[in-house]
């Protein structure tokens, strides 16, 4: 890895960062998407954000299920702090997202409304806010 | 069979469901003219139970004393509405319709789940003439009258012609008296509204005097989560002219009229209307209603009257003012499929004015409804007093035998015939004979 100091690597594996990826750009478009819905009334946009939420939550369930594992691996080592916050981040990130998936399902103005707008803002953030937070960690290798 | 699949389903969705208050409140009447209707619950998860198939095993739907139910034909293909012609033959419409894409997650995982409920058999597009001469119950006839329809539904007879309401077009067959089979082809009297067709059933009726046809077209959607462009002509009841096939809206915002049929008494047009889902368990009542000229019955704005849908966005207060109530209330997700008045003297002297409804039952409340006929007693042509069971025991433990949807009397001899589209069978009922002697 290059300029990583010795006895580190980053914190992602590099298909963990792809998996990443997914929530963090589903879930931010489906807030836009829910936003769009909410300004015109206009059907597809709710649809568009039902299947980004599914598919979120699709790569971002592996995410979770991986961000645990690290949090274990990471309890007797420097940076079990941030595995340990990143892995409440995705969790709490996905645990909004499926609730919203099932307010998405609701018909015509309640499959958004105030209820989905929120859950959509929590799940945006979460992910962006755990994507900084797991790109500005290194994993301490053993020495 | 067993009861697990239903137990698991139903545990699985009550896990899911942060639901929770998904049970029905006790002490609620929700039938006649003025239903009790409690609060708007939506619920991330739905109230869901799907009675699942189980066969009748030998044994038979539950009439009151007095009368038999006897099997006129069995392994039909999805046998939905039927019609008595003037020589005592009955036709049997078989189909199923409907080609709305899955538009959300949502659309396959409760398509998936409704299929539970449902026969795994396919629509026979076809209309199957049945024949009992001997008067014993049992069809010794049986043709397949007219085939290669398109789902087809309502029918109609008037001055020699049979009407045929596939989901797409109103057909004409000319008759001939004692055939078994059509041999003339179908005219098309006129097309109907097929876009998507959520709600494909198109019910038909003709008018007393036989000049006008009346066609029921459901709402594309349970309420308007499809778009409202896709709502144009539907939600309606058209009147079509029989000799020029020229239509007008004859009532609109009437979310499902699945059955139409005329009122001997005043010949005013009669609807049974499937009402909206996903407000909670005993939200929204299914209704028997006179189908006043150009009146507005609320979908999807309104329910009930002036009940505001708080899901319909943008809101439309000139429509809510406009809605009107309906007549009387049948039940919350009965699933009224089937109507049919009495005529003459009626089925017996307990049974001599009123209405028969084919409930089929639904899946959005988790105390099973419907999956019976009622009889609505009228006096003077209204609806009087309260409606009793006539036909039940479609469910046993849990599961279901069938499920009725077209209910038609047969004033000749004085019997009632019910399509059960879960069993794929027509039954007969007739007050009991004495015992034949040998």
């Amino acid at each position: 890895m290059p300029n990583m100091p010795m006895g580190f690597r980053p914190f992602l594996h590099p298909l963990h960062g792809l998996l990443l990826a997914f929530p963090v750009a589903l879930f931010t478009f489906a807030l836009l998407t829910d936003i769009a819905y909410l300004q015109t009334a206009e059907i597809q946009w709710s649809n568009f954000s039902s299947w980004l939420i599914v598919g979120a939550l699709l790569a971002g369930g592996l995410v979770l299920i991986w961000s645990i594992f690290l949090t274990i691996a990471a309890r007797h080592r420097a940076h079990r702090q941030p595995s340990l916050i990143y892995a409440v981040l995705i969790a709490i990130m996905w645990a909004a997202g499926l609730v919203n998936a099932f307010q998405h399902s609701q018909d015509a103005w309640s499959s958004v409304g105030v209820t989905g707008l929120i859950l959509s803002i929590i799940s945006a953030v979460f992910a962006l806010v755990a994507s900084w937070v797991a790109h500005r960690t290194v994993r301490e290798t053993g020495r | 069979m067993s009861i697990a699949p239903t137990r698991s389903l139903r545990t699985a969705l009550f896990t899911l469901a942060l639901a929770g208050c998904g049970n029905s409140q006790p002490g609620l009447d929700q039938t006649g003219a003025n239903p009790d209707l409690p609060a708007q619950r939506q619920t991330l998860v739905p109230p869901i139970r799907i009675a699942t198939p189980k066969g009748w095993g030998g044994e038979s739907p539950t009439a009151p004393q007095g009368f038999t139910v006897t099997a006129l034909a069995t392994d039909l293909k999805v046998p939905r509405q039927t019609l008595v012609l003037p020589n005592g033959d009955i036709l049997v419409a078989e189909g199923s319709g409907g080609s709305a894409p899955p538009m959300r997650p949502k659309d396959v995982i409760a398509g998936y789940i409704k299929s539970m409920g449902k026969t795994p058999e396919k629509g026979g597009n076809r209309i199957t003439l049945l024949r009992d001469a001997d008067g014993d119950g049992e069809a010794e006839v049986r043709t397949a009258f007219i085939t290669g329809l398109n789902a087809p539904y309502g029918l109609a007879f008037v001055d020699g012609n049979l009407y045929v309401a596939n989901q797409d077009a109103l057909l004409r067959f000319p008759y001939t008296p004692g055939a078994t089979r059509m041999t003339a082809a179908g005219q098309e009297v006129t097309k109907l509204p097929s876009r998507l067709n959520h709600h494909w059933t198109k019910a038909l009726t003709a008018s007393a005097d036989g000049t006008k046809l009346y066609v029921g077209v459901g709402s594309n959607s349970n309420v308007g989560e499809r778009g409202m462009a896709v709502e144009e002509d539907r939600a309606v009841i058209w009147e079509i002219d029989r000799a020029t096939g020229a239509h007008r809206t004859f009532a609109s915002g009437i979310r499902n009229p699945t059955a139409l049929a005329i009122n001997p008494q005043t010949q005013a047009l009669w609807s049974v209307v499937n009402e909206r889902d996903e407000l909670g368990p005993q939200l929204v009542p299914d209704y028997l209603t006179s189908v006043r000229p150009g009146a507005f019955y609320g979908w999807p704005y309104s329910y009930w009257g002036n009940n505001i849908d708080p899901r319909v966005h943008p809101q439309n207060q000139k429509m809510i003012e406009k809605a009107i109530r309906p007549d009387y209330a049948l039940g919350s997700h009965v699933a009224a499929l089937g109507l049919s008045f009495v005529t003459g003297a009626g089925l017996s002297p307990s049974f001599a004015q009123g209405a028969f409804v084919g409930q089929h039952g639904s899946w959005n409340r988790q105390d099973l409804s419907g999956y019976k006929v009622v009889w609505v007693p009228f006096t003077n042509g209204r609806p009087a007093g309260k409606s009793v069971d006539f036909l039940t025991g479609f469910i046993k433990n849990g599961h279901a035998r069938g499920r009725p949807v077209g209910v038609t009397y047969d004033p000749s001899r004085r019997s009632l015939i019910v399509a059960d589209d879960l069993s794929n069978t027509v039954w007969r009922v007739a007050p009991a004979r004495a015992t034949p002697t040998r």
